[in-house]
């Protein structure tokens, strides 16, 4: 098993038997340092055995009277032990900076925004894959709908889950409930009924009414010479444009960005396609399991 | 009880969307309680990552994580390919602790680390 944040060591504070507690400013400025770096931190004071985590480094931290003797279930971990008695902060925040370095490569940029899909919930209507144009959405062996490619999903677009029929789809990082899975409450349920159906936004071609809208924007703003106006402009338009699509959240770079309106259509028709080809199997892989008709999918929850 | 039970902290490092007073506090709190803990830079990225040391952590008897709203917790383990048992959720064996939108004293409390002025924080260490 390795941990897929190699790079960054775990660091255990060892507080257990034989060693003195660490000096409490410390430790108070020591750990949200690291926890802010990326790395994994641990305190044991009990016991000597460490849960295996999946690193391969370890670096072991402590005011000891006489070196740990410490148990891993993970043959491959190399443990570094450093007695912090007469550490400062810095003296100890580039001992372990330069452990990592030795032994990682330089952490790989990750951006805080994903799609979490809530299955309890679910109803696997497939409207999310047939509405994002990114290819975030696909569907697993069982015809399931899966975040896929979640690296393709924009910052800070919210859109699938304000499409979605069910509150189902979470983005842990957004600023209010229920999107960032928060208890979804009456008022939340009442605003979920009245939403469109995704294939009535498809048929009245919203695509093409953002991309129009989008083209506009970008024409008025090319047209403009003095910056001050073209901004004020260009705000303008893109505000005239938010509010349309106010109830879907998309950002203006999100609009801005999209590919021509051939290549919306054509993506929009193939994830339709997978949508009802993924729904078309699931259908008849219930039938044949129970022998007769399926249930309609979009009124039933699969169960998990 | 509550004393033995694990505790495993989030750090929320990638986003500002828990109150940075709310974790600083608990994790202060957490580390002058002489408790043993876990705690990881950001449940979110290990998910995106499915971070296989999560798989470990969700089978954690007891386990308490202090990190953020529980269905976006469960959920972020699910999508990790570390699921927890949703009846172990239920049964209160383990427990998701918000600090979104409790208070650190609400959360110490429940953690059962001294020095909140919680009510039901006193109670606790009276016990």
């Amino acid at each position: 098993m390795v941990a897929t944040n190699p790079e960054r060591p775990r660091v255990l504070l060892y507080e257990g038997r034989s060693s003195k507690p660490m000096d409490v400013a410390l430790r108070r400025q020591l750990v949200p340092s690291l926890l802010d770096r990326g790395y994994t931190v641990t305190r044991i004071t009990q016991t000597a055995s460490l849960g295996n985590l999946g690193h391969t480094e370890l670096i072991v931290l402590g005011n000891f009277e006489q070196q740990p003797e410490l148990s891993s279930d993970n043959a491959a971990l190399r443990i570094h032990t450093r007695d912090v008695s007469s550490d400062t902060f810095e003296t100890l925040m580039e001992y372990i900076e330069g452990v990592a370095q030795g032994v990682s490569q330089a952490r790989p940029h990750w951006k805080p925004w994903f799609p979490v899909i809530d299955y309890d919930r679910c109803t696997n209507c497939m409207q999310c894959l047939s509405f994002c144009l990114f290819d975030v959405y696909g569907v697993n062996q069982a015809n399931q709908i899966t975040v896929q490619n979640q690296t393709n999903c924009k910052t800070d677009c919210p859109a699938c889950s304000r499409v979605c029929p069910e509150v189902a789809i979470l983005f842990p990082k957004y600023k209010a409930g229920p999107i960032n899975g928060d208890e979804i409450s009456q008022e939340d349920l009442r605003r979920e009924a009245m939403k469109v159906d995704i294939s009535s936004l498809l048929g009245g071609d919203i695509y093409s009414m953002l991309k129009d809208r989008s083209i506009k924007a970008k024409s008025r703003f090319s047209k403009e010479r003095d910056d001050d106006r073209a901004l004020k402009e260009r705000q303008r338009c893109l505000d005239k444009l938010n509010s349309n699509v106010q109830s879907l959240e998309i950002p203006a770079e999100v609009l801005s960005s999209l590919p021509s309106l051939d290549q919306i259509q054509a993506k929009a028709q193939q994830a339709k396609h997978r949508a009802e080809q993924a729904l078309a199997q699931q259908a008849s892989s219930r039938e044949s399991t129970s022998g007769g008709p399926s249930e309609d999918p979009s009124t039933t929850r699969p169960s998990h | 009880m509550s004393q033995t039970r694990p505790i495993l902290y989030c750090r929320c490092a990638y986003a500002k969307v828990v109150p940075e007073d709310v974790k600083d506090q608990v994790l202060e709190r957490l580390l002058d309680s002489g408790e043993p803990f876990e705690s990881v830079s950001d449940l979110c990225e290990m998910s995106a990552r499915k971070d296989p040391g999560l798989i470990p952590l969700s089978k954690q008897e007891g386990l308490r994580i202090v990190a953020c709203y529980p269905r976006a917790v469960k959920w972020l383990f699910s999508a990790a390919g570390a699921p927890i048992d949703p009846s172990s959720i239920q049964a209160g064996r383990i427990e998701i602790l918000n600090m979104r939108s409790d208070s650190s004293d609400a959360i110490c409390s429940k953690l059962g680390i001294p020095g909140g002025s919680d009510p039901e924080s006193d109670a606790l260490q009276r016990d």
